[in-house]
C-alpha cells in the first residue's frame, strides 16, 4: 500500500552519494522553509556578534577602568535621559548594556556549548559502552541513568552547584563558576545521548562490519570508536541541537538564581538578574533588551531543531 | 497483579536507597555534621565531644544506618542556618509548593491536551500554526523570564495582580496553610501557577499532538475509517485513548517535575514554599536541606512514577494481561 | 465489459488515475484502470507488491492517503458514481455498502476496545437498531465467521485472540452491515499458513450465503485459483488481463500473466519448468514508455515501445498486448 519513494537524483547507493542525496535533500527542505532560514540567519548572526564582541562593543564592560558607577541606570537613547555614547543605556553598575549584552552572549555561548559538548561526551561514551559491553555494565549504567531522568536538569545542576561550593569553601566564586557552570549542565543533559546511543549500539552490534573487526582482533576501544560511533552517531545530532538552547537556557537561570556566575562577569541571565532588581523602580530596559537577545537566540535554536527533527524523520515525508 | 506491585515497590526502595546514599554522603563528607551544633568560637574540647556524641568516629557504615534509620523517621537534623529541625522548616513551606504545584499541573493537562488533540487533528489549520508557535515559544522562553514578564504586564503595569507572596492564608485542620480560600490568595496564585505550567504545558500539547499523529497513521484507525464509524468516533474514541496511554507516563513525571522546577518560580514570586528554602539552601551550603530535600523529591517521584505505572496497567488491557499472566 | 444487463455490476471502475504529487513532480500509480464486479462475484486481483492492487482498494473506498488522490476516471458503485462524493456521504457507503479487509489482523483492530465494543459500534453506525439488537447481532455474526462460545468471546480484547481469530472478527466487521461488496485486502497474507484455508473458505462461504461480492487482492495465486470467479492481473499500475479464473489461470494470454501463472506449481499436473520473468516491475518514476512491460517481454515488438496496448476483449476476457490484437 505504501508507496516507495524514490532516491533524489536517483543515484546509486554509496556512502558517499548517500551522503551527498541527504544534504540535497535537507537542504531543499531547509529553504522551503522560509522560518528555518529566518531562523539560522538569526542565530548565526547572534552567534558571529558574541564571537566578534571586542570588535563590536563600544567598552569592555568586564574592565573595571572602563565602568563608572556615574554612568548606572541611565535608560536608552531614544528615551529622556538617554546618552548617545549608551544606545540601549546601562545597567546599575554603570555598564553599557549594549557592550555587556554581547560579552554576556559570548559567556552564555562559551558555557552552553561546552556544557553540551561534556554532556554529549559523557552519554556518547556511557552509551556505547552500555551497548556494546552490555550485561552487568549495562544495567548499572542504565540504572543510573533512569533514576537521574527522574530529576530535571535544573535540580542537579543546583546540587552539583551546592555541593562544589561546599567544598571549594572560601574560594571566590569568579575562580570556579565557569567550570561549575559547565560540569553541572554536562550532568543533568548526558541521560539522553546515552540512551539513544545504547540503543542504536544495541542494533548495529550484531550486524557483519562489528562481527568482522573483532573477529580481526581489532581492540574494542578502536571498534567503537573507529566503527560503531560513525554509525551511531546520526540521531545525536538532533538532540544537539535542542540541548543547546536547553544549556543557554539552564546557566541563565542558574545565573539569575544567583548560583551561576557573578556580577563581575556577566552572563545574559546575570544581566537578567540584575534587571529584575529594578523592574519595580521602572528601569525597564536592562531586563528586556538581554532577555529579548535569550529569547531570540533559544527560539532560533529550537526552530532549527525542530525542522531538523522533521526533516530526518523519513516518516513525515 | 500482586506480584507486578510487589516488583515495582521494591524497585522503587532501590531507586530510593541509591538517593538516600547519596543524600548520606552529602550530609556527611560534602556538609560538616557538627556545625549544627556548635559555632565558630566553641572550644575545641567541646567540638570533640559534640563529634563523638554524634557518633562521627563510628564506621562510616554505621553512621549511614543510622542516618537512613533516622530519615525513614522524618529525621534529617538540623539546619546550618536556620538552627531549626530540617523537617519541620520543609512541613511549613509544603503546602506551598503542593498548592502551587497541583494548580499548574491542572492547568497545564487541561489546556495541554486539547491543544494538542486540536493541533494534531487540524494540522494546517491557521489556529493549529499560532498554537505550535506558541508552544515553542513557550519551551524556549526560560521560566524565570515569563515570571518577570507577567509580573511587569500584570502586577507592575497593571496592578491587577500581586506580584509576590501568597496573599492571606488559611490554616485548615491546624497544619495545612492554604491560600485556595481566600481572595488574595487564589489571586496571589495565578500569575505564579501561569508561570509554573506553560513549559509544561507546551510540553505535553507537543507530546500529545505527536502522539495522536503516529496513532492517526496506525493500521487500526485506518481499518476504524473503513468500517465507516464517524468522524468523530475515530479521533474522540480510537484515536484520543490509544494517545493518552502513553501520555499518562509522561504527564506523571511531568507533575513531579513541576514540584522541582517550582524552584525558580517560587524565586521569581518569592513564593514561601521548598523550592525557594532548597535555594538557600544551596546558596549558603546548608547541606542538611539540600539532602533533605533530594530525598523528599525523590521520594514524591518514585510514588508518582509507581501510581502511573499501576494506572498504566489499568487503562491499557494488553498490559493488564500480561500482569497477570 | 458485460453487455447491457438490467442489473448494473456492483463495482466498476472507468479508467481510474491515481497520482502522487511530490516534489519530484507527479507520479501515476494507478493508470487507467477499467474493471468491473458483478453481483455475488469474487473477481480476484493479482499483481507483484507495488503493481498497485491496494491502492485500488484504497481508490474505492476514498481512503487514499495524501498526497495520492483520484486524477480522472470514475468510480461506480451499482451504478451511481461515488468518487466524487462528499466526505460524509462516501463515510455512509464504507462499512455499510462496502466492507474491508484488511492484511494484518494483529493491527486491524483498536487494542484498548472489546472486540464486541468495535462489532456493535460498527453495527450501530450504520443501521438504526438498539444496543441489544446490536449485541444481538455481533454475537450471531461471531457465531458465524466461527468464533467458538461467542457470547462469551465478545467481551474478550483483540490480544485474547490468535491472528486466525482475529481475522475472523475483522470479517464479521467487514459484514456487519450487508454490505454488497467486500474489499479484502491480502485478507491471509499475515496469518500462518495452516489456517489461510480456513480464513479464505469462512470468507468465501458468508459471501456465496449473502451474495456478497468481493473483490479480493492478493499475490497468492493459489487463493485465486481456488476463490475467484475472474482475476485482474496487474503490472505498473494497469490491468493487463482480465478475465474468467480458468482462462486467465490456465491459459493466460498476456506474457506477464503468463510468467506470473507460471510461478505456481500445480499438484496435479507437472510443469515442465517452472517460469521466470526476468527483471523486476519498473519504479513508478521510471515506468517505460509505451507497454510497461516491454524490458522484461520476450515477446516485444518494435511497436511495444512506442504505443500502449489498451485492453481488447479477447475470448471471455480482455487483454492489453499486441500480440494478441493482431490475431483478433
Amino acid at each position: 500500500m505504501s508507496m516507495q519513494t524514490p532516491p533524489a537524483g536517483s543515484s546509486p547507493p554509496g556512502d558517499s552519494l548517500w551522503s551527498r542525496i541527504m544534504a540535497h535533500d535537507l537542504t531543499y527542505l531547509f529553504f522551503r522553509s522560509p522560518l528555518t532560514v529566518v531562523a539560522a540567519i538569526l542565530s548565526v548572526a547572534i552567534m558571529l556578534a558574541a564571537l566578534m564582541a571586542p570588535l563590536l562593543a563600544s567598552m569592555d564592560p568586564f574592565d573595571p577602568a572602563q565602568v563608572f558607577l556615574a554612568d548606572a541606570n541611565i535608560p536608552p537613547v531614544w528615551q529622556d535621559g538617554g546618552d548617545p555614547r549608551f544606545v540601549l543605556g546601562t545597567d546599575d553598575q554603570g555598564r553599557d548594556l549594549y557592550s555587556a549584552i554581547l560579552y554576556g552572549m559570548r559567556v552564555s555561548l562559551v558555557i552552553g556549548l561546552s556544557g553540551v559538548a561534556l554532556a554529549a561526551t559523557i552519554g556518547i561514551t556511557l552509551g556505547l559502552v552500555a551497548g556494546y559491553v552490555g550485561g552487568r555494565v549495562d544495567a548499572v549504567i542504565m540504572r543510573v541513568a533512569d533514576v537521574q531522568l527522574t530529576f530535571p536538569a535544573i535540580l542537579i545542576a543546583l546540587l552539583v552547584n551546592g555541593i562544589v561550593q561546599a567544598l571549594s569553601k572560601g574560594t571566590s566564586r569568579e575562580t570556579w563558576a565557569f567550570g561549575v557552570l559547565i560540569l553541572s549542565i554536562g550532568l543533568s543533559f548526558w541521560v539522553q545521548y546515552a540512551r539513544t546511543i545504547r540503543g542504536s549500539t544495541l542494533i548495529e552490534k550484531n550486524k557483519d562490519y562489528i562481527h568482522a573487526a573483532r573477529l580481526v582482533g581489532q581492540p574494542t576501544p578502536l571498534i567503537l570508536l573507529r566503527h560503531l560511533l560513525p554509525n551511531v552517531i546520526g540521531p545525536v545530532l538532533v538532540i544537539l541541537t535542542i540541548n543547546l538552547g536547553l544549556a543557554i537556557i539552564t546557566e541563565a537561570t542558574l545565573s539569575f538564581l544567583g548560583v551561576g556566575l557573578p556580577p563581575t562577569q556577566p552572563s545574559l541571565g546575570t544581566l537578567i538578574s540584575i534587571g529584575n532588581k529594578y523592574l519595580f523602580s521602572g528601569d525597564w530596559w536592562i531586563v528586556t533588551f538581554p532577555g529579548l537577545t535569550l529569547a531570540i537566540f533559544v527560539l532560533s535554536i529550537n526552530l532549527i531543531g525542530d525542522w531538523l527533527r522533521d526533516a530526518l524523520n523519513p516518516r513525515l515525508q | 497483579m500482586l506480584a507486578f506491585v510487589i516488583r515495582r515497590i521494591l524497585q522503587s526502595c532501590m531507586v530510593l536507597l541509591t538517593v538516600a546514599l547519596l543524600a548520606f554522603t552529602m550530609f556527611r563528607f560534602v556538609g560538616d555534621p557538627v556545625a549544627q551544633i556548635v559555632s565558630l568560637d566553641t572550644p575545641a574540647e567541646e567540638v570533640r565531644k559534640v563529634r563523638e556524641s554524634l557518633g562521627l568516629d563510628d564506621p562510616v557504615i554505621v553512621q549511614m544506618g543510622r542516618y537512613l534509620y533516622k530519615a525513614v523517621q522524618m529525621d534529617f537534623g538540623i539546619s546550618y542556618q536556620f538552627r531549626q529541625p530540617v523537617i519541620q522548616l520543609l512541613a511549613e513551606r509544603a503546602p506551598a509548593t503542593l498548592e502551587l504545584a497541583l494548580i499548574s499541573s491542572f492547568l497545564s493537562l487541561a489546556i495541554g491536551i486539547p491543544m494538542g488533540v486540536y493541533t494534531a487533528l487540524r494540522r494546517d489549520s491557521l489556529f493549529a500554526r499560532v498554537f505550535q508557535s506558541i508552544s515553542l515559544v513557550g519551551v524556549s522562553l526560560p521560566t524565570f523570564l515569563i515570571g518577570i514578564l507577567l509580573i511587569y504586564l500584570f502586577a507592575v503595569t497593571l496592578g491587577w495582580l500581586p506580584s509576590f507572596g501568597r496573599g492571606q492564608v488559611v490554616t485548615v485542620s491546624g497544619r495545612w496553610s492554604t491560600g485556595l480560600l481566600t481572595v488574595s490568595g487564589l489571586k496571589a496564585l495565578i500569575l505564579p501557577s501561569i508561570t509554573l505550567g506553560l513549559y509544561q504545558m507546551t510540553l505535553i500539547m507537543r507530546l500529545v499532538r505527536a502522539e495522536m499523529l503516529e496513532v492517526l497513521r496506525s493500521d487500526h484507525i485506518k481499518f476504524a475509517r473503513a468500517r465507516g464509524l464517524t468522524t468523530r468516533a475515530i479521533h474522540f474514541r480510537h484515536a484520543l485513548k490509544s494517545t493518552l496511554v502513553p501520555v499518562i507516563t509522561i504527564a506523571g513525571l511531568q507533575l513531579g517535575s513541576i514540584i522541582a522546577f517550582a524552584v525558580i518560580t517560587e524565586t521569581v514570586f518569592q513564593w514561601p514554599g521548598m523550592g525557594a528554602l532548597f535555594l538557600k539552601a544551596v546558596q549558603n551550603v546548608d547541606i542538611p536541606i539540600m539532602a533533605a530535600y533530594l530525598m523528599i523529591i525523590s521520594a514524591l517521584f518514585v510514588t508518582i512514577n509507581m501510581v502511573v505505572d499501576l494506572l498504566y496497567a489499568f487503562v491499557d488491557p494488553r498490559l493488564r494481561a500480561t500482569i497477570k499472566g | 465489459m458485460t453487455s447491457s444487463a438490467v442489473t448494473p455490476p456492483v463495482l466498476e471502475l472507468r479508467n481510474l488515475v491515481v497520482e502522487f504529487v511530490n516534489r519530484h513532480g507527479t507520479l501515476r500509480a494507478l493508470d487507467g484502470i477499467s474493471l468491473s464486479i458483478a453481483p455475488g462475484e469474487v473477481l480476484g486481483v493479482v499483481g507483484e507488491s507495488g503493481a498497485g492492487k491496494s491502492l485500488t482498494g484504497a481508490a474505492v473506498i476514498g481512503l487514499l492517503e495524501p498526497p495520492g488522490r483520484i486524477a480522472s476516471g470514475e468510480v461506480l458503485l451499482a451504478g451511481q458514481r461515488i468518487d466524487q462524493l462528499p466526505v460524509e456521504e462516501l463515510r455512509h457507503i464504507r462499512g455499510k455498502r462496502i466492507g474491508t479487509i484488511f492484511q494484518d489482523p494483529l493491527t486491524s483492530l483498536d487494542p484498548l476496545y472489546r472486540v464486541g465494543e468495535q462489532l456493535i459500534e460498527t453495527i450501530r453506525t450504520h443501521l438504526p437498531v438498539s444496543e441489544q439488537q446490536a449485541r444481538e447481532r455481533a454475537i450471531a455474526l461471531l457465531a458465524e465467521v466461527g468464533i467458538p462460545a461467542p457470547e462469551k468471546r465478545i467481551d474478550g480484547y483483540p490480544h485474547e485472540f490468535s491472528g486466525g481469530m482475529r481475522q475472523r472478527v475483522v470479517i464479521a466487521l467487514a459484514l456487519a452491515a450487508e454490505p454488497e461488496l467486500i474489499i479484502a485486502d491480502e485478507p491471509t497474507t499475515a496469518l500462518d499458513v495452516s489456517v489461510q484455508a480456513q480464513i479464505i473458505a469462512v470468507l468465501k462461504k458468508l459471501c456465496r450465503e449473502r451474495g456478497t461480492a468481493v473483490m479480493l487482492i492478493t499475490h497468492d495465486m493459489g487463493v485465486i485459483a481456488e476463490t475467484a470467479d475472474r482475476v485482474a492481473v496487474m503490472y505498473a499500475g494497469r490491468v493487463i488481463e482480465i478475465g474468467p479464473v480458468r482462462d486467465v489461470v490456465k491459459s493466460p494470454r498476456h506474457p506477464y500473466a503468463k510468467g506470473l501463472m507460471g510461478s505456481i506449481p500445480a499438484l496435479d499436473e507437472r510443469p515442465e519448468r517452472l517460469l521466470q520473468i526476468e527483471g523486476s516491475m519498473p519504479r513508478l518514476t521510471a515506468i517505460p514508455q509505451g507497454c510497461a512491460f516491454h524490458p522484461r517481454c520476450p515477446h516485444v515488438m518494435p511497436r511495444c515501445h512506442e504505443a500502449r496496448p489498451v485492453l481488447e476483449p479477447i475470448g471471455a476476457g480482455q487483454v492489453a498486448c499486441f500480440l494478441h490484437e493482431v490475431r483478433s
